[in-house]
């Protein structure tokens, strides 16, 4: 038993914890859930919770349905909302087979994987959301954003920057520091922005996030949606993703000489991970809806491009104060909030690997608004669009041997079957927009 | 409080051990200064790390049995390879511990016998302002209200608030703490002081303080 574990096991003891939830994550990005009780927890340090995964998606296969959630005890923590005579906490768990050799079908140990991969050239990767996400009164029906009756209506507007408070709260409480946090530019739009911190570490963090999100608004019976288009005229929900290698306590990516800002790692990392940009938008934009946000948002660049001042390229290199090496970063702007950090994690990470493996090497900075210019002129300048839609996006990441080595193979077939459904599915409905258009002059 | 006595100096992992379990100790290089640097009441035991050269070792062990210097009780710290000349040496230590050693194992050691010996070194609970943590029982209030924190805050908080109003840099808290070996350089240790300073609570965050371009320290000048 390690240090951890014991420290947990005194935890669940001095503070009379009742329940344990074992927290993973599908392929799709969604957190489930095994709860277990005090006593059985030494035995699921030393041996895990046997459980069916057949029924959690990417999880199944043709034999073999068991598999075992091995808690991680670095990841304890007490759940703030328990009540107070029945303390409860969670631990995030790795996905194990029964022989013990890592589950393929585990987004978190793919990104443990990819990691590993980083830190034997000696890098660590740090990563810094910024979550943006609506309230709504309900998720059934057309989505009625809670305030925005009008500028003088105190009480909604109230509601939702209390709804906000107490989710900061929760989160600080929880050891997940929130750097800032703010009222978006629509109706009852909110960001929270996470403090940086290593990748997985912040993969769990968002797990984290869109749960305590969703449940403080739900004890207050508003809906939370991360969805990352949700009402029509406005812009959507993204979660802009600041990223940087660290080698030791010095940023690699740092470099004052370079008019860039960037290093010669930083500029190939960034080369890397625009050169891959469309084959790994699948995964960072992962629904139908994904591509209505980048349709039309110009927080949500769709051109693979980067730049300093210009906000209409997928990568913005933030221009730092003086004296902040530190802060040396690139700011992913297209990756929305329904995202399956895991995997998305890991594939920006490789996309990065990749253009320093290589020497990529950086195209020049886009200094004109993307969005002003034609298709033609932008493919003059060299600029390719992100795709446009998620069919087009599967397409491109099928062809990809990048993705596929990334994600492992059980993964990668597995994603591009489910959101092949999805499409198709997608494909046969009849929209508000065909009705509307259609009925009456046909 | 009384020091342990470690002979003649301790590797960090030792180190390591030592200040996490809340010991207080001093490294001495040889007799002579065993002897003169002795607190009046004597040394509350020895940590002797026997290197390849273990008559050293031996002849500051010998030192003690004979009273020429006060010591509680000694433990050995010796190389596999060395084991065979414990043989007819029994009498000079009271345990001995196979180095390199697991943490864990020493750590129980350490409590066992100097513990044992009746003269406790260990600090039980640590009270700063409105901090209280419990060694023994894991357990850290602010307030009076319980503080929950996962493994490596704890052991991080504990060791700061061991010793208030000394600044150490990244790297003496990451090898520290965290062990020579731990990945992630010295922004782990931004980081945790950062998920620490949320947990503290806004009232308390101030606690742990950065020291610009050299690290941090707990505790203000209110209560040093």
């Amino acid at each position: 038993m390690s240090p951890e574990q014991e420290y947990v096991l005194r935890t669940v003891e001095e503070r009379g914890v009742r329940l344990i939830r074992l927290w993973f994550t599908d392929v799709l990005g969604q957190l489930k859930s095994v709860a277990i009780s005090p006593a059985e927890l030494e035995t699921v340090f030393d041996e895990g919770v046997q459980f069916d995964g057949t029924a959690i998606d990417g999880f199944s296969r043709v034999h073999e349905a068991d598999v075992l959630a091995r808690p991680d005890a670095t990841t304890f923590e007490l759940l703030p909302w328990a009540k107070a005579d029945e303390p409860s906490g969670r631990m995030f768990c790795n996905i194990e087979n029964l022989d013990g050799s890592a589950f393929e079908g585990d987004p978190r140990q793919i990104l443990q994987r990819n990691l590993r991969a980083a830190r034997d050239r000696g890098y660590t990767f740090f990563a810094a959301p910024e979550a943006e996400f609506f309230y709504f009164e309900s998720a059934d029906g057309l989505p009625k954003p809670i305030d925005n009756a009008s500028y003088f209506d105190l009480t909604t507007a109230d509601v939702s920057s209390d709804l906000r408070k107490s989710t900061i709260h929760t989160l600080e409480a929880m050891g997940i520091p929130v750097e800032y946090s703010f009222h978006e530019d629509s109706p009852s739009q909110h960001e929270i922005d996470l403090r940086y911190t290593e990748a997985l570490a912040m993969a769990d963090n968002i797990m984290t996030l869109r749960l305590v999100v969703k449940k403080i608004a739900m004890d207050r019976g508003v809906h939370a949606t991360f969805m990352p288009k949700p009402l029509n005229g406005v812009q959507g929900s993204g979660m802009h993703t600041h990223l940087s290698l660290f080698q030791g306590e010095v940023n690699a990516f740092h470099d004052p000489d370079n008019p860039t800002g960037l290093s010669e790692l930083g500029r190939q990392f960034t080369a890397g991970v625009l050169k891959h940009a469309r084959e790994i938008t699948a995964v960072t934009n992962q629904l139908v809806n994904s591509y209505k946000r980048l349709a039309e948002s110009s927080e949500a660049p769709p051109f693979v491009a980067w730049a300093r001042h210009n906000r209409s390229a997928m990568i913005r290199v933030p221009v730092r104060k003086q004296g902040k090496p530190e802060s040396a970063r690139i700011e992913y702007r297209s990756i929305d909030g329904a995202v399956n950090p895991y995997l998305a994690y890991s594939l920006i990470l490789a996309a990065g690997l990749r253009g320093i493996d290589e020497g990529y090497e950086l195209p020049p900075e886009t200094s004109t608004n993307l969005f002003d210019l034609s298709d033609s002129e932008r493919r003059e300048a060299g600029v390719e669009p992100l795709p446009r839609s998620l069919s087009e996006a599967l397409d491109v990441m099928e062809a990809s041997k990048l993705a596929r080595d990334t994600l492992g193979e059980h993964v990668f077939e597995w994603f591009l079957r489910n959101k092949r459904a999805e499409w198709s599915e997608y494909q046969s409905r009849v929209t508000a927009f065909e009705l509307e258009r259609y009925l009456g002059s046909w | 409080m009384d020091p342990l006595l470690v002979f003649p100096t301790a590797p960090p992992e030792l180190a390591q051990v030592l200040d996490l379990g809340g010991w207080t100790w001093k490294s001495v290089p040889d007799l002579d200064t065993a002897r003169t640097e002795q607190p009046a009441d004597g040394w509350v035991g020895a940590v002797v790390v026997a290197g390849d050269e273990t008559e050293e070792a031996f002849r500051l062990c010998r030192s003690i049995r004979s009273g020429d210097i006060h010591v509680g009780s000694v433990l050995l710290l010796i190389g596999g390879g060395h084991l065979a000349s414990l043989d007819f040496r029994e009498d000079l230590f009271d345990d001995f511990c196979l180095n390199p050693f697991h943490p864990v194992e020493l750590e129980a050691r350490l409590k066992h016998l100097f513990r044992r010996s009746g003269q406790v070194a260990r600090a039980e609970v640590i009270e700063y302002g409105p901090l209280g943590m419990n060694l023994e029982t894991y357990q850290a209030v602010i307030d009076g209200k319980p503080l929950d924190l996962t493994y490596m805050e704890y052991e991080l908080l504990k060791f700061l608030a061991s010793h208030p109003g000394k600044v150490f840099t990244r790297e003496t808290l990451l090898s520290r703490v965290w062990g020579y070996d731990y990945y992630g350089g010295a922004r782990t240790v931004d980081v945790h002081v950062r998920r620490l300073r949320s947990k503290l609570g806004e009232e308390h965050a101030g606690l742990i303080q950065t020291v610009r371009s050299v690290g941090y320290s707990f505790g203000t000048s209110r209560w040093v």
